[in-house]
């Protein structure tokens, strides 16, 4: 059934949803850290109601930027698979795609949370690639969030596979440590719908959403990235409310991650 | 071959995963596992676990497409960047081309596309995990996903692979035994259950690939092995889509 935008929005100034949940409230949450057995070097899929998000970690060993020859590299890259949704095509990642992959790999690089120098092998020579491959398997909506949480799963069950310095190659089936996590950030974000805020939207309230504004925050509570989508513009006033109510959500995140991993 | 001999039977004739020569890999079939698309189901044999999801008979656009008197299949095989050692770069290849076109065309004689003119139906095979046979895996979960999807079919294609390592035909090769064996066949028949003889014999192979170096002999007790795999695959599809969608043995109506 395609929901109806107005009903939707009418509905929400009311303070209902459609699948009789509160505005903040979000739907189950489950994560399954190490869902791929072998070839990932860290895994996890995250459901979040409907919402199927999987994240694979792999390590790769390549030569530094010439500008930061101790620094190490992480690159993120999501996928919008066609399976997931009637309206994504196959091709190369759109818009919606790149928007993804960079919110949560800002998230991961802006809180340090990877430090990049403890992935130097050889400085100016050898440092270690950390690739988060997001493959969004069924869209039910708030992809960012679910996203972002499957890739802080998969990075904290991941590991740096053991590198033979005399024969230059990577042993990936042999562990040399776990990736380090200075901090772990994690996001969620708040969508405005009829002036209201409302949160893990299903795929049918993003079609009535008229502002969303995703922040994540580390451990310490500092705020590492943020950002504003859709059109509606959004008051210095309602920021502020957003980034107190993300901190309260997010918490229950942070042990949600550490019940699934260990 | 490897950099030195593999032992492919130890004493007691177990390959390197300790199967029988005419064994199955573990293997697990769940129908429904997506919710956005109209059919959906994974197959997880051994480390290979293949997600399929069928669209469909939906608008096929643009227009020249369409065929006047039957629905067109489009078939997309991706491999997830992590389901393999080395990280596969995402995007289409010649490879994944090749196998979307003969993955395509191994259910193509299966399905009663007339039933619906100027229609698309598509199916999208996303590898998670890869330990060899990830096109016939994809070909065994996108038939299960199309009865999900409620596709009349005239039967159930299934399919697997059948292999040479010192010199023995084994069924089902893993991913060391395809890199170093002697020979890969994956094939895919349609089968169907006789209501009356409960009779599931056909002889119709819809997918033959083959790539080694193998007498005509050695050939043909693949291929028998093979069809002897897709059976034992198809008795396995059709248990689950029972289950799911069979009152009388406990699944949803």
């Amino acid at each position: 059934m395609k929901l109806n935008e107005r009903d939707i929005r009418q509905k929400v100034k009311e303070g209902e949803r459609h699948d009789g949940r509160d505005l903040e409230e979000f739907r189950d949450i489950e994560i399954d850290a190490g869902y791929i057995n072998e070839t990932a070097n860290g895994s996890a899929l995250v459901k979040i109601g409907e919402t199927q998000v999987l994240v694979g970690i792999s390590i790769d060993v390549e030569s530094p930027y010439p500008d930061r020859p101790e620094s190490g590299t992480i690159v993120t890259n999501a996928e919008l698979a066609p399976m997931a949704d009637r309206d994504y095509e196959s091709g190369p990642p759109r818009g919606p795609g790149v928007e993804l992959a960079r919110v949560v790999d800002r998230g991961i690089r802006e809180s340090e949370a990877i430090d990049l120098e403890d992935l130097c092998i050889e400085p100016g020579e050898k440092v270690y690639t950390v690739f988060i491959d997001v493959h969004v398997l069924n869209n039910g909506g708030n992809l960012i969030d679910a996203a972002s949480l499957a890739a802080m799963a998969a990075l904290k069950d991941g590991y740096l596979p053991e590198y033979d310095e005399e024969e230059g190659v990577l042993d990936r089936d042999s562990k040399w440590k776990d990736i380090e996590l200075s901090t772990e950030p994690v996001t969620a974000t708040a969508r405005k719908i009829n002036g209201e805020t409302v949160f893990d939207t299903t795929r049918e309230e993003e079609d009535a959403q008229d502002a969303r504004l995703t922040v994540s925050i580390d451990q310490d509570g500092q705020v590492v990235a943020m950002q504003k989508g859709e059109t509606e513009p959004y008051s210095s006033d309602e920021i502020s409310q957003a980034m107190e109510k993300v901190r309260e959500k997010t918490e229950k995140f942070r042990s949600l991650i550490d019940e699934a991993v260990e | 071959m490897g950099d030195e001999e593999t032992e492919w039977f130890d004493e007691d004739g177990n390959r390197v995963d300790g199967r029988k020569a005419d064994e199955l890999r573990e293997t697990t079939m769940e129908v429904g596992v997506l919710d956005e698309a109209d059919g959906s189901a994974m197959v997880e044999i051994g480390n290979t676990r293949v997600i399929a999801s069928v669209f469909g008979p939906q608008d096929l656009h643009p227009k020249h497409l369409q065929e006047s008197d039957r629905a067109v299949l489009k078939m997309r095989y991706n491999m997830a960047p992590f389901s393999v050692d080395d990280r596969m770069s995402p995007g289409p290849n010649r490879r994944a081309q090749e196998i979307e076109l003969v993955a395509k065309k191994a259910l193509e004689p299966a399905l009663e596309l007339e039933h619906f003119p100027t229609a698309g139906i598509d199916i999208s095979m996303e590898v998670v995990e890869s330990d060899g046979g990830t096109r016939v895996t994809g070909i065994t979960a996108a038939s299960l996903a199309l009865v999900d999807a409620g596709i009349p079919m005239k039967g159930m294609v299934s399919a697997c692979a059948a292999g040479v390592v010192d010199d023995t035909p084994v069924l089902d090769v893993n991913g060391k035994e395809d890199k170093e064996g002697n020979a890969d066949i994956p094939i895919a028949t349609i089968n169907r259950t006789d209501d009356d003889t409960e009779s599931t014999e056909e002889d119709k192979i819809t997918l033959l690939q083959m790539d080694g170096d193998l007498t005509t002999d050695q050939v043909d007790d693949c291929v028998s092995l093979a069809k002897e795999g897709c059976i034992k695959l198809y008795e396995q599809q059709r248990r689950t889509i029972m289950q799911k969608y069979n009152a009388s043995e406990g699944g949803e109506q």
